[in-house]
C-alpha cells in the first residue's frame, strides 16, 4: 500500500474542467492526447491489432457516447473519460510497489513505470475506469495531466497546458489550479455548477464537469391569424418602402 | 501493513519537443486549419494546431491530430504500378517513372490527337481544382470535375443563383454576435472547428441554438433545441416559416427592396415568349414601379418609392406584377401553412409556428446596431449599421436530395425575409464572396477538336438553354451529361454518372479514364458493386468497355486494383499546395485569406505529388501554357506553377505578396519569391478588412471598391439578391415551347416543373416513385466528427473510435418491428440489398434509420488484415443506392436519369428508401455484401501487428 503525501503548504491541486454543455463528442481531445503522450513521458502507447480485427490500444483519454432519457426529451451525451487525480486516489493507496503517487506539488498522480510491476491492482481500484494497462510494456499508464507539457520550459508559456485542452475546438475543455480560488476552473465551478463524478465513492475528484446550460428561449408570441382587409396581399399594397 | 513513502522519482519536466517546427496546411479533411508539425530525429514527433491560422486558431480536431497515422500509413503507395492480370486482380508490376509517364502521355496524347473529349479527367477531394481544371481546359476536354456533384453543388448552385454566396464553408453564422442560430443538416467535415468554437461562443453568450436533423449527433447533441425533422422535407418546414413570417407580417420590406428583387417587375404573358422575365427598360435595367411618379422606373433607382403589390402596365402595354407579390401569393397560400406541412415534416405545426416567432422576435425586437458608419452603393452614407442577429446555417442534409436546389433557395428566401443577410448578428459572407450572380462565365465544352484547346474553363455558370453544353443535335457534350437538359445548371459537373456513361458509351465511348483521389470503386460511388462490374466489363472484342484507366492516389484504396495504370501520390505532409482564392480559399467573413503546403518531411518512397506529374505530362504532351515558346517545360513543378502562373494578367492562385517587390495584395505581377513569403508568414495569408466594409458586402461600396481592386469581383456593383430567379425562368420557357435551345419532349415537363422562378418543395424523386409500403424508411448517413471518409478509417488511431458500423433506428420503430440490440438485419431498398447489426436509439427521426459514413470498407483494402472490422462487421449504405432513378414513364425508350437533382445533378444520396427485416436464423455473422479480399499491391507488405510510436529507443 502506498501513502498520499501531505499536501505542501501553497501547493496547487492541478486539474481540469469538462464542459458538458459545449462537447460535441469530436475526440480531438483524445487523438491529440495520444499523439503527445505516445513520444511523451509514458511513451508509447501502444496500440495492438492496430490493422487487425478489434484494435485496441492506450488512450488516456476516452469520450463516451450515450443517451439520457426518452424520446424528444432524450439527451445525447458525450462524456470525455480521463483520471480525474483524485485528492485520495484508491489507484494510489491500493498500489504494492509505490509506483502510483500522487504528487505533492500539484497532486497530479502518476504512475513510475520503473516500478510498476503491472499487477493492475489499480486498475480495478479506480472506480472511473481511468487505468490503461500497456499489455506489451507489462506496464499500468495513465493520463499526466501532459507533466512533460505544464512545466516545459521548450514550450511557448501560453501553450503550457496539457494537450486536450489547447486543441478542444469546443472549448470544452479547461485546466488550472483548484487550490487558487480566483484561477478560471474555480470560478467555472462556482459559477456553472461543477460537480464532482461520484462523489459517495469518497475520492474527492479534482476534476469537474459543467452540467448542460439551460438557454433562455427568445420571448416569442405567436400571433393570431388576422383577418379583414388588413389581411392577406393588401396590407403592403400602400405600404410607403424605403430605398 | 506498513504503507509506502518514498522519495517521488526524478522527472524531466522539460524534454525537448522538437528539433525543428514547420507550418502547413492540414490535409485530414476539407477544413484546411493551419498545423504547426514537430519534428524530431527525422520523424514527425507532434501536430497541433497554428494558434495563429486565421481557420482554427490553434485547435486541432481528432482527424487533424491523428495526422501522423496517416503520414505513416502501412497503405502509403510507393512506386508506379501497371496492371498484368486481369482489371480488378489486383495483379500490377512496379514500373520506373519513365515508364509510366511514357505510357501516360502515349495514352493521353493519342486521345488529343483524335478526340479530346475521349479524355474524361475527374479528381476526387482534390483542393487544387482550379489547377486541374486549368489543365484539363488546356488538353482540350469538356470532361473534367471533381467531386462536387456528389457532395455541395445543390448549395453552391442555390446560393450563387440567389445571393451570390452560398452556405457550406463560402458562409459562416455571425458567431460573435448572432442571437438565434438554426441548423439544418450541418455535415461535420467542413468548417468543423470553426462551427465548434462558434458553437461553444454563442452558448456561452446565451444565444438559441436549434438544430433542424434527423439524427442528433455531434452538433445537434449540444443544441438547445432539436427539430428530428423527416429527410428531404427541409424545404416543406423552411416555406411554412416563410408563410408564418408572412401571415403575420413579420419581414423586412426595406431590406427587400433595397438589396433584393422584391419590387423587380415580372412580366405576365402566359404562354409569350416574354412571360416570367422582368420587365426591362431600353438598356437592359430590370423596372420597378415607383409610387410617388406613378410609373415604372429603372429598379436600382436610389429614390424610389417601389410598389410591391400590384399588377400594373408597362409603357408598352404589357402587364407585370411585383416578384413580392408572386412570392407572397404562393407562400400565403394554405399549402404552406404549419398544419398542412407538419405531419410530412414530422415537426409539429405548433413548433414551426413558434421557431418562426422565435426568429421574428429575435430579428425585429433584439436588433443589433454598431456604431460604424459606412456608405452604400448609391453613395449614401448611413451612421450605424444594423443587423437583424438569426444566423442560419446548412450543409449536406439539405443538399444530399432531389429537391435541395430549391430547398437552398428557400432557405436563402427566409434569410432575406428577416433581412439576415450580411447583417451584425445574422449569416455572413466569406470573402471572396458576395460575387455577381452568377459569379463566372458559362460553361466551356462544345467543338472539342484535336490538339485544341477549350476556350474556357469545363465548369461554369449558364445563365440559360443558350449556354447548355449540347452538340446540335442535341446530344450532351459531356460523358456526365453535365449541363444538359438531365441536369442544366450542374455546376461541379456529375461524377458519380462517369462511369457508367463511360460503360454504355453514353453519349459516347471514350478513350480514358483518368482519376484523382476518388474512391469510385468503392465509398464514393452509387452502387460500388456495379461500379466495380463496369469497370472490369468487356465488350464483344474482348476489350474493356472503358478501354483504359489511370489512377492516382496516395494509398491503397478499393480503386487501386481497377487500374490499368497507378501513378502514386504523397501525403500531405510531403508536397506543395496551393489552397488557392481560384479555388477554395480560406477567407472568413473578416477578409480574404489564403494558404499553402509545403513539404515538412522528405519523401522516404518512389512517389510523386500529383500535381507535380501533371506538370510534367502537361509539359510532355506540349499543352498551351505547360511549355515554353521553345518547347520546353514551362514551369519545373507545381511550386513552381503557383507562384509563376497568372490566370489572368495580376491574378494567381495564391494572392498574397504579390508583385515583384512582394507588396502587392490580391492583384499583381508574380513573384519568384512568393511561397519563401508564405512560409515566412507560417504559410498563410489574411488581409482583415475595415470595420466599415465588414458588413452588407453585397451593397457596400468601399468593401466592393476593395473587392475589385484584389480581383475577387470583376466591377464594384451593387449584388441583388435574386429571391426571383430569371435565369431559372429562361431554361422554364425553353421547356414551354420557346427560343432555339429546348428540352427533349422526355424531359420537357421536367423541366418547366423544377425550374420554377421562386423556390418549391417536391417529394423526393425516389420516394415519390416507389412504393411507400414496401419501404417505409428514409436512410441515411452522417459523418462521423474524427473521421473523413476511407481515409480516416484505416488509421491506425482513428479506427479505435470506430473500426466498425452499426445501423441506427428510433427506438419505437425497432420495438415495433421486434428488434432488439445487435440483431442482424437485411436492409431492402430497390436497388438491392445489405446485412449488417441494428441499434435502437432515441434520437433520430421515428421513421428514419442512419449508419456512418464511409466506415466499411472492402476486405483486404488500405492494407487492413482481411478480417478487419471494417470488412466483417463494417457496410456502406451505398450498396443499395442507385445511381439511377426508378424508371419512370418518360424513360419507355430506355434512357436512365440520375439519381439527382434536376436543376443541378446533385447526387440524392439522402432520398434511399428502405425496409429493415431480421435475417433468418444462421444468415447473422457478417456484414454483405462481401467481396473477395484484394490482393496487396507488389513488395507492400503485411502491416505490423502492434505499433508502438514514439517509443523511446
Amino acid at each position: 500500500m502506498t501513502s498520499i503525501p501531505t499536501p505542501l503548504a501553497g501547493a496547487k491541486k492541478l486539474g481540469l474542467v469538462i464542459d458538458l454543455d459545449t462537447c460535441v463528442g469530436c475526440h480531438a481531445c483524445s487523438v491529440n492526447c495520444k499523439e503527445w503522450n505516445t513520444s511523451g513521458h509514458s511513451a508509447p502507447l501502444t496500440d495492438r491489432n492496430a490493422y487487425q480485427a478489434d484494435p485496441d490500444g492506450v488512450w488516456f483519454n476516452r469520450v463516451h457516447t450515450y443517451e439520457a432519457g426518452e424520446g424528444q426529451a432524450s439527451r445525447t451525451v458525450h462524456f470525455p473519460r480521463s483520471c480525474l487525480h483524485c485528492e485520495t486516489p484508491a489507484c494510489v493507496t491500493v498500489c504494492p510497489t509505490g509506483a502510483s503517487y500522487k504528487r505533492a506539488e500539484d497532486g497530479i498522480v502518476l504512475v513510475d513505470a520503473d516500478s510498476c510491476i503491472g499487477c493492475q491492482l489499480c486498475a480495478w481500484a479506480c472506480p472511473y475506469g481511468a487505468r490503461e494497462f500497456d499489455v506489451d510494456d507489462g506496464v499500468m499508464k495513465k493520463c499526466t495531466m501532459c507533466i512533460d507539457r505544464i512545466y516545459n520550459e521548450n514550450i511557448a508559456e501560453a501553450e503550457r497546458v496539457p494537450a486536450c485542452v489547447s486543441t478542444c475546438p469546443a472549448s470544452a475543455r479547461h485546466f488550472g489550479d483548484f487550490n487558487d480560488p480566483a484561477s478560471a476552473v474555480s470560478r467555472l465551478v462556482l459559477e456553472r455548477g461543477g460537480y464532482d463524478l461520484m462523489p459517495e465513492m469518497g475520492y474527492r475528484p479534482t476534476n469537474k464537469y459543467l452540467p448542460p446550460r439551460k438557454a433562455a428561449a427568445p420571448a416569442a408570441v405567436v400571433p393570431a391569424a388576422e383577418t379583414g382587409a388588413g389581411s392577406g396581399l393588401l396590407r403592403w399594397l400602400d405600404r410607403a418602402l424605403s430605398r | 501493513m506498513n504503507s509506502i513513502t518514498q522519495p517521488e522519482p526524478a522527472i524531466d519536466l522539460s524534454p525537448a519537443v522538437s528539433d525543428a517546427v514547420k507550418f502547413t496546411t492540414c490535409y485530414m479533411c476539407a477544413c484546411r486549419c493551419g498545423i504547426k508539425v514537430h519534428l524530431k530525429d527525422g520523424a514527425v514527433r507532434y501536430i497541433q494546431g497554428n494558434p495563429n491560422h486565421p481557420v482554427n486558431k490553434g485547435v486541432l480536431c481528432g482527424k487533424g491530430s491523428a495526422g501522423i497515422m496517416q503520414h505513416y500509413s502501412p497503405a502509403r503507395l510507393t512506386k508506379p504500378l501497371l496492371r498484368v492480370g486481369e482489371r480488378g486482380s489486383g495483379e500490377f508490376k512496379e514500373i520506373e517513372w519513365d515508364e509510366a509517364l511514357g505510357i501516360a502521355q502515349k495514352w493521353l496524347g493519342d486521345v488529343r490527337a483524335t478526340d479530346p473529349k475521349k479524355l474524361a479527367f475527374f479528381t476526387g477531394r482534390d483542393q487544387s481544382q482550379s489547377f486541374t481544371g486549368w489543365w484539363a481546359k488546356q488538353f482540350g476536354t469538356p470532361n473534367f470535375a471533381a467531386h462536387g456533384g456528389f457532395c455541395s453543388v445543390n448549395m453552391a448552385a442555390g446560393g450563387l443563383y440567389t445571393i451570390g454566396g452560398s452556405f457550406w464553408e463560402f458562409g459562416e453564422p455571425d458567431w460573435e454576435r448572432a442571437k438565434y442560430f438554426l441548423m439544418l443538416g450541418v455535415a461535420e467535415d467542413h468548417d468543423s472547428n470553426p462551427i465548434k468554437a462558434g458553437i461553444a461562443g454563442l452558448k456561452q453568450r446565451g444565444a438559441k441554438f436549434v438544430s433542424v436533423n434527423p439524427v442528433k449527433t455531434g452538433y445537434s447533441a449540444v443544441a438547445d433545441e432539436w427539430v428530428g425533422i423527416r429527410p428531404g422535407t427541409d424545404g416543406l418546414f423552411v416555406l411554412a416559416l416563410v408563410h408564418e413570417l408572412l401571415r403575420t407580417d413579420k419581414v423586412d420590406l426595406d431590406y427587400l427592396v433595397r438589396y433584393a428583387n422584391a419590387h423587380w417587375l415580372v412580366i405576365r404573358n402566359p404562354g409569350g415568349a416574354d412571360d416570367g422575365l422582368f420587365a426591362r427598360d431600353a438598356a437592359g435595367k430590370p423596372l420597378a414601379w415607383d409610387r410617388t411618379s406613378n410609373a415604372a422606373a429603372d429598379a436600382g433607382l436610389a429614390g424610389l418609392n417601389p410598389a410591391v403589390i400590384g399588377e400594373v402596365t408597362l409603357p408598352d402595354g404589357r402587364r407585370a406584377v411585383p416578384v413580392f407579390q408572386l412570392m407572397a401569393e404562393r407562400y400565403m397560400a394554405p399549402e404552406y401553412a404549419p398544419a398542412a406541412v407538419a405531419d410530412r415534416c414530422g415537426v409539429g405545426a405548433e413548433t414551426i409556428r413558434r421557431i418562426a416567432a422565435e426568429m421574428a422576435e429575435v430579428a425585429f425586437n433584439q436588433t443589433i446596431t454598431l456604431d460604424q458608419p459606412w456608405t452604400d452603393t448609391w453613395g449614401r452614407r448611413h451612421e450605424t449599421m444594423v443587423g437583424r442577429p438569426v444566423a442560419i446555417h446548412a450543409m449536406r442534409g439539405i443538399s444530399a436530395h432531389s429537391n435541395g436546389f430549391h430547398t437552398c433557395r428557400a432557405l436563402h428566401v427566409l434569410q432575406m425575409l428577416l433581412g439576415a443577410i450580411d447583417t451584425p448578428g445574422s449569416w455572413r459572407y466569406k470573402s471572396p464572396y458576395p460575387r455577381p450572380i452568377p459569379p463566372g462565365p458559362p460553361p466551356a465544352g462544345k467543338n472539342a477538336a484535336p490538339n485544341t484547346e477549350m476556350p474556357g474553363m469545363a465548369l461554369g455558370f449558364p445563365q440559360g438553354p443558350e449556354h447548355l453544353l449540347l452538340d446540335d443535335d442535341g446530344t450532351p457534350c459531356r460523358i456526365d451529361k453535365a449541363y444538359s437538359w438531365e441536369a442544366p445548371i450542374s455546376a461541379h459537373g456529375l461524377m458519380h454518372t462517369v462511369i457508367a456513361n463511360a460503360h454504355a458509351g453514353d453519349p459516347y465511348k471514350i478513350d480514358v479514364l483518368f482519376m484523382f483521389m476518388a474512391n469510385m470503386a468503392w465509398n464514393s460511388s452509387m452502387n460500388p458493386g456495379d461500379a466495380m462490374r463496369q469497370l472490369t466489363d468487356k465488350d464483344e472484342t474482348g476489350e474493356y468497355r472503358i478501354p483504359k484507366i489511370i489512377y492516382s492516389d496516395a494509398f491503397f484504396s478499393e480503386t487501386v486494383p481497377y487500374a490499368d495504370l497507378i501513378l502514386p501520390d504523397t501525403t500531405y505532409l510531403e508536397r506543395w499546395d496551393a489552397i488557392s482564392v481560384l479555388d477554395r480559399p480560406i477567407g472568413s467573413s473578416h477578409g480574404p485569406a489564403d494558404a499553402i503546403r509545403q513539404p515538412v518531411v522528405p519523401l522516404d518512397r518512389d512517389v510523386r505529388p500529383f500535381q507535380d506529374v501533371l506538370i510534367d505530362l502537361g509539359a510532355r504532351l506540349g499543352l498551351p501554357g505547360f511549355v515554353t515558346a521553345a518547347g520546353g517545360a514551362k514551369f519545373a513543378s507545381y511550386a513552381d506553377y503557383i507562384a509563376n502562373h497568372e490566370r489572368t494578367p495580376g491574378v494567381g492562385p495564391l494572392a498574397g505578396w504579390r508583385g515583384a517587390d512582394g507588396q502587392s495584395h490580391g492583384k499583381g505581377a508574380a513573384n519568384p519569391d512568393q511561397l519563401q513569403r508564405y512560409v515566412d508568414n507560417e504559410c498563410f495569408w489574411r488581409f482583415e478588412l475595415p470595420p466599415e466594409q465588414a458588413y452588407f458586402k453585397h451593397a457596400n461600396k468601399d468593401y466592393l471598391d476593395t473587392a475589385h481592386a484584389m480581383g475577387m469581383v470583376g466591377a464594384a456593383n451593387q449584388i441583388v439578391f435574386q429571391l426571383y430567379s430569371e435565369h431559372l425562368q429562361k431554361f422554364r420557357l425553353a421547356a414551354e415551347g420557346h427560343g432555339p435551345v429546348q428540352p427533349p419532349e422526355r424531359l420537357r415537363e421536367r423541366i418547366r416543373t423544377y425550374f420554377d422562378p421562386l423556390p418549391i418543395w417536391y417529394v423526393p424523386f425516389e420516394q415519390a416513385a416507389i412504393e411507400q409500403a414496401a419501404y417505409p424508411l428514409h436512410a441515411i448517413t452522417q459523418r462521423p466528427m474524427p473521421m473523413y471518409h476511407s481515409w480516416g478509417s484505416q488509421n491506425a488511431w482513428l479506427r479505435q473510435i470506430y473500426a466498425r458500423n452499426h445501423l441506427y433506428m428510433n427506438r419505437r420503430m425497432g420495438t415495433a418491428l421486434g428488434l432488439v440490440d445487435d440483431d442482424w438485419v437485411w436492409v431492402t431498398s430497390r436497388n438491392g440489398k445489405l446485412k449488417c447489426q441494428i441499434r435502437l436509439m432515441e434520437g433520430v427521426n421515428h421513421d428514419t434509420v442512419w449508419t456512418w459514413n464511409a466506415i466499411g470498407k472492402r476486405s483486404g483494402a488500405w492494407n487492413l488484415d482481411k478480417d478487419a472490422n471494417e470488412s466483417e462487421q463494417g457496410f456502406l449504405l451505398n450498396h443499395v443506392i442507385s445511381e439511377w432513378l426508378p424508371a419512370q414513364r418518360g424513360d419507355a425508350d430506355g434512357t436512365r436519369t440520375a439519381n439527382a437533382d434536376p436543376v443541378t445533378g446533385q447526387a440524392a444520396w439522402y432520398d434511399l428508401r428502405v425496409r429493415v427485416e431480421k435475417v433468418a436464423v444462421g444468415e447473422e455473422g457478417r456484414t454483405a455484401p462481401h467481396f473477395d479480399t484484394v490482393k496487396r499491391p507488389p513488395r507492400m507488405m503485411p502491416a505490423a501487428r502492434t505499433v508502438r510510436y514514439g517509443e523511446k529507443t
